[in-house]
């Protein structure tokens, strides 16, 4: 079976990088559909580069990216994207956020005003699954920051993509409503499975979220280890205490230990 | 000092303060026998007001007009020209120095050149009006498209969406508290554009009738102007704060980062 989203030896270099030295080098990363990947490294190693090339927001100098059997030369249409910033617009409620995508995306676009009573329950709906109920109607700024990010989630998934971007999306959250939104995503990946690839600088939630992860050498990134995690799921937040667990974490600092000491 | 009675002297504050004022004044002119001809009292300035009512009147409204239509073409030039900036980065860059160096023009030293065009009339006042206005709206409106957060801009992006559904969704929503916050500004220059216009070339206006009460020497006239001027200015600018806070209410509630 062809990969999901396939980044085959991409070298990129920013068109505004002072040095001309490129961002990520003979990357190489293979997801395949459904599947949960998570990518760690080190900070300034790229992770934010792979994201923009995966999602075709950039264009690598030197390799191929291909995403759903296509190589990537516009931005790809079918992701969704969350962010360490929720990002809302604060002009908008928390609903009319959440109804961004389907101004843009099509079919929706072009049928959003005639069933726009189907795509508000819709919204509800994912709402109330990722906890805000009867919310919609806050402007996001009435939110505090771990609603926000909820309703960022649910604004990356309204148009059911058939990939969704995670970029740092729990980093700055607390401990408590981080786990609770690991759950939330657990549950929502577990019903709908879209093929996911989430950034994170937090190993713990990289092996209780992931099927596969990628650990990232520091500047420019290049991919040093890749580990398929096997613990059975549902996985439940216990899980995270247990032995074989913390063993994949140890396995995972040492690599990015190494990565950082290479630097 | 309970919430209440604080928020009441809070609100009392401005009239003690202008009635002081004023009070001050008429004492000093007493006290050291100024010659109206120097300051007049705001009593004599009061009786002056009266006196000359339906000119001031007349000439305010006059002035209000020029005021009002050189505002309004600074903000459709300023509105269009501003999204070409903030949406462009080559007109930015093109226009940029073009733009500046415009601005650094005393627009006074711009009106004799109006006269010869134009002659005495209305487009003076509304010209010089318009000139010196549109810069701040244009700037502001430019930095609000030109700012979008990158990443809501990714976000949006990554969906396909186009330039033009990035700045009909992202950037002139976001640009509009920075347009509107722009407007009180305009407003207190137009004014002050248009007051030049009449002072320099016009038959009417607050101006005009300034420039004549200075000729005859009526000191008293032209601090009644002076204060015709002055509550004319307040009322336009008020109007302006209240068109802000009703437009983008959301800006000030969610601490938008914006002028
Ligand atoms: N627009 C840009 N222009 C030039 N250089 C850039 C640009 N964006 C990122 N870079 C550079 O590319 C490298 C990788 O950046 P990237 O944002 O991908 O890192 P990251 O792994 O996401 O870091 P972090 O974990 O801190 O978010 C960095 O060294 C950065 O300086
Ligand atoms: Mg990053």
């Amino acid at each position: 079976m062809p990969a999901f989203v396939d980044i085959h030896d991409v070298t990129h270099v920013y068109a505004g990088a002072e040095d001309g030295a490129p961002a990520v080098q003979d990357l190489n990363i293979k997801v395949m559909e459904g599947e949960f990947a998570a990518v760690v490294g080190p900070s300034g190693c790229g992770k934010s580069t792979l994201m923009k090339l995966a999602t075709g927001l950039q264009f690598p100098a030197k390799g191929t990216v291909i995403v759903d059997g296509r190589e990537v030369g516009a931005p790809v249409k079918i992701a969704g994207m969350a962010f360490q910033n929720p990002t809302m617009l604060p002009w908008r409620t928390t609903l009319q956020n959440l109804l961004l995508p389907l101004e843009v995306v099509q079919p929706h676009r072009s049928r959003l005003r005639s069933n726009r009573a189907e795509y508000v329950a819709k919204a509800e709906a994912l709402l109330e699954q990722v906890g805000l109920k009867g919310q919609g109607s806050k402007y996001p700024w009435q939110l505090s920051g771990g609603m926000q990010q909820r309703a960022s989630l649910c604004r990356a998934l309204i148009h059911e993509p058939k990939l969704l971007m995670l970029d740092e999306p729990f980093g700055a959250l607390d401990a408590f409503t981080r786990e609770e939104l690991w759950c939330v995503i657990r549950d929502l990946h577990a019903a709908q499975r879209f093929t996911v690839v989430l950034v994170t600088h937090d190993l713990r939630e990289a092996v209780f979220l992931a099927d596969r992860i990628f650990c990232m050498s520091s500047r420019p990134g290049r991919i040093i280890a890749e580990r398929e995690v096997d613990l059975p799921r549902p996985r439940d937040l216990e899980v995270t205490y247990t032995q074989p667990f913390m063993d994949i974490v140890h396995e995972l600092r040492a690599h990015i230990a190494h990565a950082r000491v290479a630097a | 000092m309970s919430r209440r009675r604080r928020d009441r002297s809070l609100a009392l504050a401005p009239w003690l303060f202008t009635i002081g004022f004023f009070l001050l004044w008429e004492i000093g002119c007493r006290a050291f026998k100024i010659s109206s001809y120097v300051l007049p009292p705001p009593s004599a300035i009061l009786e002056a007001l009266w006196q000359y009512r339906t000119q001031i009147g007349y000439h305010s409204f006059h002035t209000l007009w020029m005021t009002l239509a050189g505002f309004g073409l600074a903000v459709g030039f300023g509105l269009l020209l501003g999204m070409a900036l903030g949406a462009s980065r080559f007109v930015n860059a093109g226009t940029y120095p073009l733009l500046v160096g415009f601005n650094a023009v005393p627009k006074v030293a711009v009106v004799p050149i109006l006269v010869i065009w134009f002659g005495v009339g209305w487009q003076a006042p509304v010209l010089t009006a318009f000139m010196i206005s549109f810069f701040p709206i244009v700037v502001n409106v430019a930095t609000g498209l030109a700012t979008i957060e990158p990443e809501a801009e990714d976000v949006l992006r990554a969906l396909g969406a186009s330039k033009r559904d990035i700045i009909v969704k992202v950037g002139i929503p976001r640009s509009m508290p920075y347009f509107f916050g722009s407007l009180k500004v305009a407003i207190t220059l137009a004014y002050v554009g248009s007051v030049i216009g009449e002072y320099n070339a016009s038959n009417v206006g607050v101006g005009n009738l300034m420039a004549r009460a200075s000729a005859d020497f009526n000191v008293p006239l032209l601090f009644a102007a002076l204060i015709a001027l002055a509550v004319l200015g307040v009322v336009m600018y008020a109007i302006t704060v209240i068109v802000e806070r009703r437009m983008t209410g959301w800006a000030q509630r969610s601490n938008f980062a914006a002028a």
